[in-house]
């Protein structure tokens, strides 16, 4: 992506691990020490980080994926010198600047001058530097009109940017950034990346924790995944990302089972129905875009003529997004005897947005179609899973360029 | 917006990342952290109401104006016509003891939002405490220089004796300060027992009941109280400032031999306080 000297690290981590201990009571007086003493021995322990190790080159763009708890936040506070790892070795070269929250020390009594002196010396900027870049910092965060206004009178946006504008002098060469960007708005947001990436093209290595999926993908060289303090995974940002979808939305349980909203009158009767992977392995998970196929056995009490079996994909919100009929397919569905088993197989690719689909299937006499055999509504559902959704009700597979176009043609439209 | 930055060095060595301590081996950043907290600390007290600074001086200016009326128009403790100085300056320097050490004790606590945020040299945040405090004595010495001066009380060499003397008090309150911000994280009566300890204090560091006056009583009490330091640089003080006539610490104690006690002290004291937070300081982000 970048010119780069051959990839030397720019963070080595090797084995850290971390643990918190969590006693049952916790002790913070003396007389509940001397009196608590045998109860406070016990309590558990959290491990926060397990044995992790990894690498980071010098330009990267890392990303720290993992849900709330994984340990994401522990081991950048680890690499930050915010905690002391337990176990194992961390090393980087250059200097470290963290951002784990916008305007730590802010105070709000103070105008923008001193509150952006402050901020930039706890980050390891020296006084005379941050005086001296104040007016480029105020010029960043647009806030000409309100330096000596307190900070206690600014907006939550207002702080924001200055702090932002603030954090982003550090002279570092090290990155560590912890979710910083969900208080802006869209707009703040991409001044904040377009930032990185700049820093990033400068040399600068950025470690960028978040659980947003789309973030990672767009934005990271590489990522990894934590999944309860443990690495699960190192690799390009589009897999972490996928695997991430697959550990944090569990397997749904089945809802199968004989209820309301089942009715027929006997003649027929659906087994069994799932839906498989192009692997054959039962899931009810799936990625857009990924191929599966849902199979049904139904089996036949009576003779049947082309029966109907129709089968519904639905929606969150009640719509039909995908159906299908024996009456509208070429072949129409057989012709079978009492005592027939059969099996159904609907390939398709869940080119579907992020949500939960139930499925229904009818199996009926033919003719209107309303004369149930057995029907089954709301068998059980899936789970469709995507990384970069963009809003719309299906995923349909696309693609898309964008090229400059050619002078003259402009003329000729013009 | 360009970013300036030097010029990148080939490749920056690996360094090995150690986790948070008390002074991180960066002296500079510890002492410009420490000063640009303390600045802004006493702007915001400077600043932060209608009267600003006046209120700062209040404090001791009234307690000394009550402790006179009581102690020379109700009881008589000293005959010294000169007394009121004595006091003034004994209420100022314990005023700032009081005020370095009691702010230091849950000063990690009131910070918990730097401490879990950002990785600094943790001593910083209890000497932001004592620097603050050293500004408040600076300006009420100044205080009691004018006094004196009114008083009658004509400036000679010995004045310049008050230099190192408060240096060895701000050596010895810092260890006190780092010791006990270190303790509160672990033990949160920290606070209330330290009331009542500079309460004590108070009355026995020879600031209302003058040496003299407590030796005509009892001499081994009154040599057994200088091996408190704050009472040994307060007597010091006294006979440095005001006049020779208040006996200097080391023949209050007897013999000058006898002051190794009260610096015994102040070392043990400073030895300790450095060497416990410096113990505890890798874990303060987490025990808070």
């Amino acid at each position: 992506m970048h010119a780069q000297a051959p990839a030397a690290p720019a963070v080595v981590v090797d084995g850290v691990s971390k643990t918190f201990h969590m006693p049952a009571e916790q002790a913070h007086t003396l007389k509940e020490r001397v009196l608590r003493a045998r109860r406070l021995r016990g309590g558990s322990s959290f491990i926060a980080l397990d044995d992790v190790s990894f690498s980071v080159q010098q330009g990267e763009f890392f990303g720290i994926v993992g849900r709330n708890g994984s340990g994401k936040s522990t081991l950048l506070k680890c690499l930050a010198g915010i905690y002391r790892a337990d176990a194992g070795s961390m090393s980087a070269s250059g200097r470290i600047a963290t951002f784990i929250e916008l305007g730590v020390g802010f105070n709000p009594d103070l105008a923008a001058r001193d509150n952006v002196v402050l901020n930039a010396t706890m980050l390891g900027l020296s006084p005379a530097i941050a005086r001296a870049r104040f007016d480029e910092i105020i010029a960043f965060a647009e806030l000409e009109d309100f330096i000596d206004l307190k900070l206690k009178n600014y907006s939550s946006g207002m702080m924001v940017r200055l702090a932002f504008a603030t954090a982003i002098q550090a002279d570092a060469d090290i990155l560590l950034i912890d979710e910083v960007l969900a208080v802006g708005d869209a707009a703040f947001q991409q001044k904040c990346f377009d930032v990185f990436g700049r820093l990033q093209d400068e040399g600068r290595t950025i470690l960028f924790v978040t659980h947003d999926m789309a973030t990672v993908v767009r934005f990271c060289q590489r990522a990894m995944l934590l999944h309860h303090g443990r690495m699960v995974q190192i690799g390009p940002p589009t897999e972490i990302a996928e695997e991430y979808l697959r550990l944090n939305f569990p397997e749904q349980s089945d809802q199968a089972g004989s209820s309301p909203l089942r009715s027929g009158d006997g003649s027929a009767r659906i087994e069994d129905a799932w839906v498989e992977d192009a692997g054959g392995g039962r899931r009810t998970t799936f990625l857009s875009t990924e191929a599966c196929v849902f199979r049904a056995r139904v089996s036949f009490a009576q003779d049947a003529v082309q029966p109907h079996i129709n089968i519904v994909w639905v929606n969150e919100r009640g719509q039909n997004v995908f159906a299908v009929a024996t009456a509208a397919e070429p072949g129409g569905s057989g012709i079978y005897a009492a005592g027939d088993v059969v099996d159904l197989r609907l390939s398709f690719v869940a080119s579907l947005a992020p949500g939960h689909y139930a499925v229904t299937m009818v199996v009926s006499h033919p003719g209107s179609g309303l004369d149930f055999m057995d029907r089954w509504e709301r068998m059980f559902k899936i789970l469709v899973t995507s990384a970069n959704a963009a809003g719309g009700l299906v995923e349909l597979p696309h693609e898309l360029t964008i090229e400059r176009a050619a002078p003259a043609e402009l003329e000729r439209s013009a | 917006m360009s970013i300036a930055r030097p010029e990148p060095a080939p490749t920056p060595a690996l360094r090995e990342i150690r986790g948070p301590s008390a002074l991180t081996g960066d002296m500079r950043r510890f002492v410009t952290l420490t000063r640009t907290i303390a600045v802004m600390d006493f702007k915001l007290r400077f600043f932060g109401s209608v009267l600003g600074y006046l209120w700062q001086l209040m404090r001791p200016l009234m307690l000394f104006g009550v402790l006179l009326v009581v102690f020379t128009q109700i009881v008589n403790v000293s005959s010294a016509d000169d007394f009121p100085v004595a006091l003034l300056l004994g209420v100022v320097i314990f005023t700032f003891f009081a005020e370095a050490t009691g702010g230091a004790v849950a000063c990690v606590m009131v910070r918990e939002n730097l401490v879990r945020k950002i990785h600094f040299p943790r001593l910083v945040i209890p000497m932001a405490v004592v620097v603050v405090a050293c500004f408040n004595l600076v300006l009420n010495l100044v205080v009691v220089v004018i006094f004196a001066l009114a008083w009658g009380i004509a400036p000679t060499w010995t004045w310049l004796g008050m230099i190192p003397l408060l240096a060895l008090l701000v050596v010895f309150t810092s260890g006190l300060s780092m010791l006990l911000s270190a303790l509160y994280v672990r033990y949160r009566d920290i606070q209330p027992i330290w009331e009542v300890v500079l309460q004590v204090t108070f009355y026995a560091s020879l600031i209302l009941i003058p040496y003299e006056a407590i030796e005509i009583k009892s001499p081994t009490l009154a040599e057994a109280l200088l091996a408190n330091p704050l009472a040994a640089v307060i007597q010091e003080s006294r006979h440095l400032l005001i006049s020779p006539s208040y006996v200097d610490a080391g023949n209050g104690m007897g013999a000058l031999w006898r002051l190794v006690v009260p610096f015994a002290v102040l070392a043990a004291t400073f030895a300790l306080g450095l060497w416990f937070f410096n113990r505890e300081a890798p874990r303060i982000a987490e025990e808070l």
